[in-house]
């Protein structure tokens, strides 16, 4: 009898393993930055490059920081839902302009819509190493205190938003 | 049969040389992007690589740091290379990696409470199936070494009257 169960049961925690091995992302890399700071910046604004906007200016509210850019073709999936919320107006959405050209980025969000707050200039990409970014898009709940308590990685979708984004801001809120 | 020998040798040194020539090419475009940090400083240069072929990068995930042509890649090597120009040491700069992409980034990861399966794991095994072999070895050698049993009477005269029914035959 146990000639058959005992090479049973490891095949079975294989198949477990295996399984649970299948459900998981390898591209959800969980972030180091979540309660922490959030990285300090200052960059010139998109519509208007004379103005900045510093992350310290939004100390004190909840913020959504969104990290798109015009040659992202997965911010195009989730464009309708953050035009959609920043309707809504539950919560600021700022949005970081990563790697991209500004006259085109401005042609963009004119052509799908502009749920930003203020977007800002990300050229070179710095301000997103800082971030963590690897893959655009991706979108950061930022605290009164200027903590990090969220990190989406890849297009925000109704459920993101229904589960954990929404029912957060409402938390921090509070 | 002769014919057809020749030709598909012949193709096959046809497409040979193509393929050298497109490779020639290939060198080429490598030479075009990547040569010339390397004139600049190549100690830095050296360092860098060394340093990033031990780092993932993030978007091609099996690739290193070093290996990789993504966008991606090079933003993370431009960085390292102006913090080395910045004099920060490897540690330093594995240091700011890791704090913004976590121990992914690296391919050897810390031994800590979350890893100790991932490193300690092998071992486990390895011992599990060694002791697994110990007692299976030991329980055959039993079965085989095992003294041999005394017959019961009745067993006994059972085995001589059989010996004696071959013997007859």
């Amino acid at each position: 009898m146990m000639r058959f169960l005992l090479p049973l049961a490891v095949f079975i925690v294989l198949v477990v393993f295996l399984g649970i091995g299948l459900t998981l992302n390898p591209r959800q890399v969980p972030s180091p930055l979540i309660d922490k700071p959030a990285p300090v910046f200052e960059l010139q604004q998109l519509h208007d490059p004379s103005k900045t906007l510093a992350s310290q200016d939004n100390m004190g509210k909840v913020w959504m920081l969104n990290v798109w850019a015009s040659w992202c073709v997965a911010c195009r999936d989730e464009h309708p839902l953050l035009v959609q919320l920043a309707k809504l107006g539950i919560v600021p959405i700022y949005g970081l302009n990563y790697k991209d050209e500004r006259s085109t980025a401005i042609q963009w969000l004119k052509q799908y819509g502009d749920p930003y707050t203020v977007s800002i200039i990300d050229a070179d990409g710095k301000v997103g190493i800082n971030y963590g970014v690897y893959g655009v898009p991706e979108t950061y709940v930022i605290d009164k205190n200027g903590i990090i308590r969220y990190k989406h990685i890849g297009p925000v979708t109704v459920k993101s938003l229904e589960d954990k984004i929404l029912p957060l801001i409402k938390e921090l809120q509070g | 049969m002769n014919y057809l020998n020749n030709y598909s040798v012949s193709s096959c040194q046809m497409s040979l040389v193509l393929a050298l020539v497109l490779l020639l090419f290939v060198h080429m475009g490598f030479a075009n992007e990547e040569a010339t940090p390397v004139a600049e400083d190549p100690v830095l240069e050296k360092r860098l690589v060394e340093l990033s072929e031990n780092l993932r990068c993030l978007v091609c995930q099996n690739e290193s740091l070093a290996g990789s042509r993504a966008d991606f890649a090079n933003d993370l090597r431009r960085e390292i290379r102006e913090q080395m120009k910045a004099n920060k040491s490897d540690e330093e700069i594995i240091d700011f990696l890791v704090a913004r992409y976590g121990d992914f980034v690296l391919y050897n990861p810390p031994f800590k409470a979350t890893t100790v399966l991932l490193w300690l794991g092998p071992v486990l095994l390895f011992s599990g199936a060694i002791l697994a072999l110990v007692l299976y070895l030991r329980r055959r050698r039993s079965l085989v070494f095992e003294e041999p049993q005394q017959l019961s009477e009745s067993q006994q005269l059972q085995a001589e009257t059989l010996i004696r029914k071959i013997e007859k035959e």
